[in-house]
Order: structure tokens, then C-alpha cells, then sequence
């Protein structure tokens, strides 16, 4: 064993292919192109077949992946996403989209010495396998229960519970908000990053499984999360998201040309924008854009930008590069596409002409001092540092809050000091009894993964309340 | 989807209105709440607060101008079509107090948001006088409604083609000075808002405005409609849409509503070269 072990840490990781940067910084095609089967399999083959495996460990939903790399190996590539369905309910998505450089391929043994082994790569070669020529049938499914459970929110989290209630016999129904279900993977992640037939594709697989999909339901407006118990629901998950977005609270935030990175991925995601004149929602083209913040929205936002056109993309972090949020991934792809890094730099103020619109923003140098609350170096400001920088076009990407709409409207649910509802963290119980709650909305802004981490512990625990009592 | 039941072109067919089926809506809908209205699936997200429900019936009734491209193809829905999609209620309703005098002051379609506020403030026991106006007799809208929606009803015009010759801050201002005014209501074009709140101002009566700005979701996800109210920025769709009009920064308010004012005008004239083509 030990000798094949040393021959396969030799191989080097199988790149995917990718749009070239020149081009594919003014189109909304995906990026990378995807795993040939002659590439997934070279690539499988690098795995060691660890027996105390550490990428399963790095998992937040413990994918086997020895297990789905092994039936890689050997060509059964059904087989394979029959595997990964049974941790992992969005692989098309998680693949292309988990940080997986700080969870599985972190923990690769293959990595220590070279590169890890593409494991995100991997899952999605198997859901674009599956996608592109399986067979489409469906996961087995327990028995009816006969019971009713009420998903509040399209995303992921959401989409798991539903995704894992439904095979085990429960009559699911999902709630959005948005005119189109998906959440953060349809109105958040670009197209070039996440293409939009890829999520639909997910929700009809459940819709075929038999869960419901309701659009346009505002639950704590259209409805209210008592009026579902009414309705017959027995329990109800909440997977809103954060969903508030926050600005800086500067001088001159009111200009016309400043937006929420929210808004603006929205406009360009969900609304199509980038297509406008032939659809109706229009979006700002700055010529000279600013992202403020760092993280992978912030990284989603310049690239767009790019994408639309725009002469200069900058992306002004108060941090330096080592405290940036985003996947490697993603600021490696935004230095190909020509996004220029301001890093250790704060806008202090904007400025705008006598229409209201944004001209520019004046800036502060920063230096880090010692670490904050969040264990990273907390920058300083640097005297007589003072810089103007001209922007026609500010994206404001430096996180979200919890909104309020719904958890206003529910007053015996509790909250902590931020907004956030207050669930177990082992089984995503709140401390209002049949719900429970999961994701952004619970644990402020993060990852897909975790999302779907949280949504696969309420789903199991909803099936013991379901089956045993609260 | 959400058929339209009903529908009258009104002001000369440059106002539209439109009795939609949303039972989920009808039965939860209080005055002052929005919806939102999406024609088809290309189409823009465009916010509209609710000129009437009846929850027995299912419907809600939304009263727009023609403004631009997406009105305009609103518009094009007779009855018997849909909007694919109508998201609602939102917003902060009313809120409604017995105070005793209240004047409502509507102009243009702010009159359609003002009639199930007027009815429900005549209703709780308030005696409420209405002004209404337009630019001229033929663009007045709801004036038998605004009549049996109050106790008294004014009605003026900027070229004195029917009532009160002038602007209704000008009859607004007589019943300012006749005294006791407890509440205004003031909603419409942006200008007259800013207008109603600057007249009462030295008389010290809290005056309510109804704001709609540019917004996409109207749940509190965006951030596009912001509003600076007492140096604070508020979001208009679930902090409002009514704010204390003596607060609001209505200079803000106008130069935001044109963010994308050369977009839409060419968006509009395409749409007009299309449609008159064909």
C-alpha cells in the first residue's frame, strides 16, 4: 500500500479547464468548465483511500469521500451521486461553491506534501454527470407519514430540510418570498459562478420528489408563522437568510450610485439585469467601480461589475490580504479578470454633483494594530493618510444584518442581542415549540455548507418531534 | 398567477385601474400596505400600494399612472389576464387613531393610496375633510369615492377647469387656519408632499406622507429604497411607506427617484416604437 501511496502523491492535481480571463471578464458563462471522465478519473485516482479519512472530518454534512471518489475510480458514476445524495442534497451547487480549501481538501493527506486532491471538483463532476446523463430517478422515499412540515425560505438550508423530509415520507411545502425559489443561490451567486438551469434543476428534482414550492408567500406578511400551524402544518423550519443589508453610515451613503451588494446581485441575478434593455429591471454600469469589503459577495459583486463593462473595478478592504473572507477560488479568479486590490484602505466619506450623484470617496491609509474581538488584527487608521479616489459606482459588500420582517412578527420566538433567533445548535430547535431555524438567520452571514450543516440536523430532529414528541 | 377581474382606464387612459384576484392578500391587506407587481417573467418588480381590498371577493385594486415601460405594459392586461406575480401586503399599515379633525390631501394617483385611509380614519370616528386634485378636470380620479370616504370633500385644479382654481395646499391652508386640525394625511407626487408638510410645519400638525422610492424586494433585503427621516435612514418598505412628512428629506427622496430616469426613458420608447409598430 504504501508503495502505490508514494506514486500517487507524485501525480499533480488535474486542473479544470477554465475561460480564458480576457474573455470571460466581459460574459456571464461559467468559469470553469467542467471535468472530462478521463480527467475525473486521473484525478479520482489520487485519492489514497485514507481509512480514518480527514476530509470526511472537514465535511460540515460528512460526505463519504473516499467512498465517492472510489466509485469515481471505477467508473460507476451513478453509483457515485447516489452516494454523495445520501449527505449531500445540492452537489451541482456545493461543488462549485463551498470554501473547500478550509473544509475537506484542508484536511487531504495528498495535500500536505502536494496539492489536495480536487474533491470539490470531483462532486461536481458527479452532479453534472448525473445532470447530463443519468437516468433521473428519484432517491427512495419512506411511506407517507401524513404529516405536513412548512419550509420558510428556498436556499439552502431550506432546500436540504425539504430535500430530507421528503424522503422520509413527510408532505413538505416551500415558502419564498422572491417571485423564484432558490434564495441566495438564484438572487446572491452569479450565473458565472453558479448557472441558474443548475438550481432550478435541484428544485424540480424535489418538486418531482413531491414537495411543494409556493413563490411570492411572505410569511410574516402574506402569512404569519402561527397562521401555518392553523393550516395544518406540525412543524415549520425557518431558513430566511440574513437578509438586512448593512451599510457603512458615511457622509453621502444616499447618493445615486451607491447599492447594497444585495441590491445589486439582485438586479444582475435574479432580475437578469445584465440582459436589460430585453428585460425590464435596469442596473447602474459605473465606469470606475468600487466594492467595499472583501468577501466572497464583494468578490461576486466586482467581477459583475466587471462583467457589465465597467473601465476599473476596485475592490477597497480595510484589512490586508491575509484577513480577506473570500475563497482563494474567488480572488484568484477576481486578480485574473483585472479587479484591482485597495487593501489596509477606508472610505471616510462620499461625493456627489448637484444631481445627487456619487463622484468620488475619500479615503483613509489603515495599518493593523493589535487583534480584535474576531481574533484579526484590528486596523488603524493612519494620520494625514487622506486620498481621493474617483468611483461613479460604490457596492456596499460589508455583510448583513438579520431582518427583522418575520421575527418582528413572532413575538414569543427569542432572539439574541443582534436580531438572530436563538436555536439549539445541535438540533436547530428555537425556543418556540414545532420550529426550528437554520442557517444565516441563526448564525449570521456564512457558507452554503453550514446552511445545509444546520438544515440536515433540524431535518433529523423534526423527524424525531414528528415521530416522538418535542 | 394573479388575474385581473376588473379594469378602467381613467384621466383620459393615462391612469389604469385594476381589481386583481389575491385572496392571500385581500384577506390580510389594512390601509397604507403595498404590493408588489411582476407583468411576466422578464418583467420589472414595480411597487404600488393598494387602493382597496375585499377580502369576501379576494381581490385588491391598484390604481397606477402610465409612466413608463413597465406601466405601460401593465397597460396591455385586459381583463381575463394576469400578472405573474403579485407579492404582498407589505409595508406598515396606518396607523389609525381617533383624534377628531383630519384633513386628507391627495394628488394625482396619491389619491387612489389615499381613499382606504381616508375611509378607515372616517370610519373610527374621525371627522375628516378630504382636498383632492389634479392638473385639470379630466385627469381628476375617485372623486364619487373620496366624497363617501370622508365627511366633506374639496376639490381643486391647477387650471381651474372644475373646483377650487389652484394648488390644494391653498385650501389645505384655510383649513390649517380655521384651526383644530389634529392629523394630516398628505399623498402624492413628491413635490406636493413636500409642499403639504412645508405649509404645516409652522402650524404644528403632524402631517403623515406616503413615500414610494425605487425598491426590489420590499422586504428589507436591498437597501434600494432608502430614506434620510430626522437624519436617520430608514427603508421604506417595512420601516414605511408612511413617514412623518415633517422628517423626511424630500430633496433626497426626489433626486433618487431618477437614478435610472435616462434608462427608462429609452426603455419607454422602445416599448413605444414596438408596440404603436404592431
Amino acid at each position: 500500500m504504501k508503495e502505490t501511496a508514494g506514486k500517487k502523491e507524485k501525480a499533480s492535481r488535474v486542473a479544470m479547464p477554465e475561460q480564458k480571463p480576457e474573455i470571460r471578464r466581459r460574459n456571464f458563462e461559467e468559469v470553469p468548465l467542467g471535468y472530462t471522465v478521463a480527467m475525473a478519473q486521473e484525478e479520482a485516482a489520487r485519492c489514497l483511500q485514507c481509512k480514518k479519512p480527514g476530509c470526511v472530518e472537514g465535511c460540515p454534512v460528512s460526505v463519504d469521500i473516499p467512498g465517492f471518489i472510489n466509485l469515481i475510480t471505477q467508473g460507476d458514476f451513478t453509483g457515485a451521486i447516489r452516494h454523495v445524495w445520501t449527505k449531500n442534497a445540492l452537489p451541482a451547487v456545493c461543488g462549485r461553491v463551498c470554501p473547500q480549501e478550509i473544509q475537506c481538501e484542508g484536511k487531504c493527506i495528498v495535500g500536505k506534501k502536494g496539492e489536495p486532491v480536487a474533491i470539490g471538483n470531483l462532486e461536481r463532476f458527479v452532479a453534472d454527470w448525473e445532470r447530463e446523463n443519468g437516468t433521473g430517478a428519484l432517491p427512495p422515499q419512506a411511506p407517507s407519514t401524513g404529516k405536513k412540515v412548512a419550509v420558510v425560505g428556498s436556499g439552502p438550508s431550506g432546500l436540504t430540510v425539504a430535500g430530507d423530509l421528503i424522503q422520509k415520507g413527510y408532505d413538505v411545502t416551500v415558502l419564498e418570498a422572491f417571485h423564484k425559489p432558490g434564495g441566495v443561490l438564484v438572487y446572491g451567486i452569479p450565473e458565472f459562478r453558479l448557472p441558474k438551469a443548475i438550481v432550478a434543476q435541484e428544485i424540480n428534482f424535489l418538486e418531482r420528489q413531491g414537495a411543494k414550492v409556493e413563490v411570492n408567500a411572505v410569511v410574516g406578511r402574506t402569512v404569519s408563522l402561527d397562521e401555518l400551524f392553523e393550516d395544518g402544518f406540525e412543524a415549520v423550519y425557518l431558513g430566511v437568510g440574513a437578509g438586512l443589508p448593512r451599510f457603512m453610515n458615511l457622509p453621502g451613503e444616499n447618493l445615486i450610485g451607491i447599492l447594497s451588494a444585495n441590491e445589486y446581485l439582485t438586479r444582475a441575478n435574479l432580475m437578469k439585469a445584465y440582459r436589460y434593455p430585453d428585460v425590464d429591471t435596469p442596473i447602474p454600469k459605473g465606469k470606475n467601480v468600487v466594492v467595499l469589503g472583501a468577501g466572497n459577495v464583494a468578490m461576486d459583486s466586482a467581477r459583475t461589475a466587471m462583467r457589465l463593462g465597467a473601465d476599473s473595478v476596485k475592490i477597497v478592504y480595510r484589512r490586508s490580504r491575509d484577513e480577506m473572507p473570500a475563497r482563494a477560488a474567488e480572488i484568484h479568479h477576481a486578480e485574473e479578470e483585472g479587479i484591482e486590490f485597495f487593501l489596509l484602505t477606508n472610505p471616510t466619506q462620499f461625493k456627489g454633483d448637484q444631481k445627487g450623484r456619487l463622484t468620488g470617496m475619500e479615503c483613509l491609509k489603515m495599518e493593523l494594530g493589535e487583534p480584535d474581538d474576531s481574533g484579526r488584527r484590528r486596523p488603524i487608521a493612519i494620520q494625514g493618510s487622506e486620498f481621493h479616489m474617483d468611483t461613479d459606482l460604490v457596492i456596499v459588500a460589508v455583510g448583513s444584518g438579520a431582518n427583522p420582517l418575520l421575527t418582528q412578527s413572532t413575538p414569543d420566538m427569542q432572539l439574541n442581542k443582534w436580531g438572530y433567533i436563538i436555536a439549539d445548535p445541535e438540533t436547530g430547535k428555537t425556543t418556540k415549540k414545532g420550529v426550528w431555524a437554520g442557517g444565516d438567520i441563526v448564525t449570521g452571514a456564512a457558507t452554503v455548507i453550514l446552511a445545509m450543516g444546520a438544515g440536515r440536523k433540524a431535518a433529523d430532529s423534526i423527524h424525531q418531534y414528528l415521530t416522538w414528541g418535542w | 398567477m394573479f388575474k385581473i377581474v376588473k379594469r378602467e382606464e381613467m384621466a383620459e387612459g393615462t391612469v389604469i385601474l385594476n381589481e386583481i384576484e389575491a385572496p392571500l392578500i385581500a384577506r390580510k391587506a389594512k390601509p397604507g400596505q403595498f404590493v408588489i407587481l411582476k407583468a411576466n417573467e422578464d418583467g420589472e418588480r414595480i411597487p404600488l400600494t393598494m387602493a382597496d381590498t375585499d377580502p369576501d371577493k379576494g381581490t385588491i385594486t391598484i390604481i397606477y399612472m402610465v409612466v413608463g415601460k413597465s406601466t405601460a405594459l401593465f397597460k396591455t392586461l385586459q381583463v381575463g389576464d394576469a400578472f405573474q406575480d403579485v407579492i404582498g401586503p407589505l409595508g406598515k399599515p396606518t396607523h389609525l387613531e381617533k383624534l377628531g379633525k383630519v384633513v386628507c390631501v391627495g394628488g394625482g394617483t396619491g389619491v387612489a393610496v389615499l381613499h382606504p385611509i381616508t375611509r378607515a380614519l372616517k370610519k373610527i370616528g374621525n371627522d375628516v375633510t378630504c382636498i383632492i386634485g389634479a392638473r385639470t378636470k379630466d385627469l381628476l380620479i375617485l372623486e364619487s369615492q373620496m366624497k363617501s370616504a370622508s365627511h366633506d370633500l374639496r376639490v381643486c385644479t391647477d387650471d381651474g377647469t372644475y373646483g377650487h382654481h389652484g394648488f390644494v395646499t391653498d385650501v389645505l391652508k384655510e383649513q390649517l387656519e380655521g384651526g383644530d386640525v389634529k392629523l394630516v394625511v398628505g399623498i402624492g407626487p413628491v413635490p406636493m408632499m413636500r409642499a403639504v408638510a412645508n405649509l404645516t410645519r409652522p402650524f404644528d400638525v403632524k402631517t403623515m406622507v406616503s413615500l414610494n422610492p425605487i425598491m426590489i424586494d420590499g422586504t428589507g433585503m436591498c437597501g434600494g429604497c432608502r430614506v434620510s427621516v430626522g437624519g436617520e435612514t430608514k427603508f421604506a418598505c417595512v420601516d414605511g411607506p408612511e413617514f412623518d412628512g415633517h422628517l423626511v428629506n424630500f430633496d433626497e427622496l426626489m433626486l433618487r427617484l431618477q437614478a435610472y430616469c435616462e434608462e427608462e426613458k429609452a426603455c419607454y420608447e422602445d416599448f413605444c416604437t414596438l408596440r404603436d409598430a404592431t
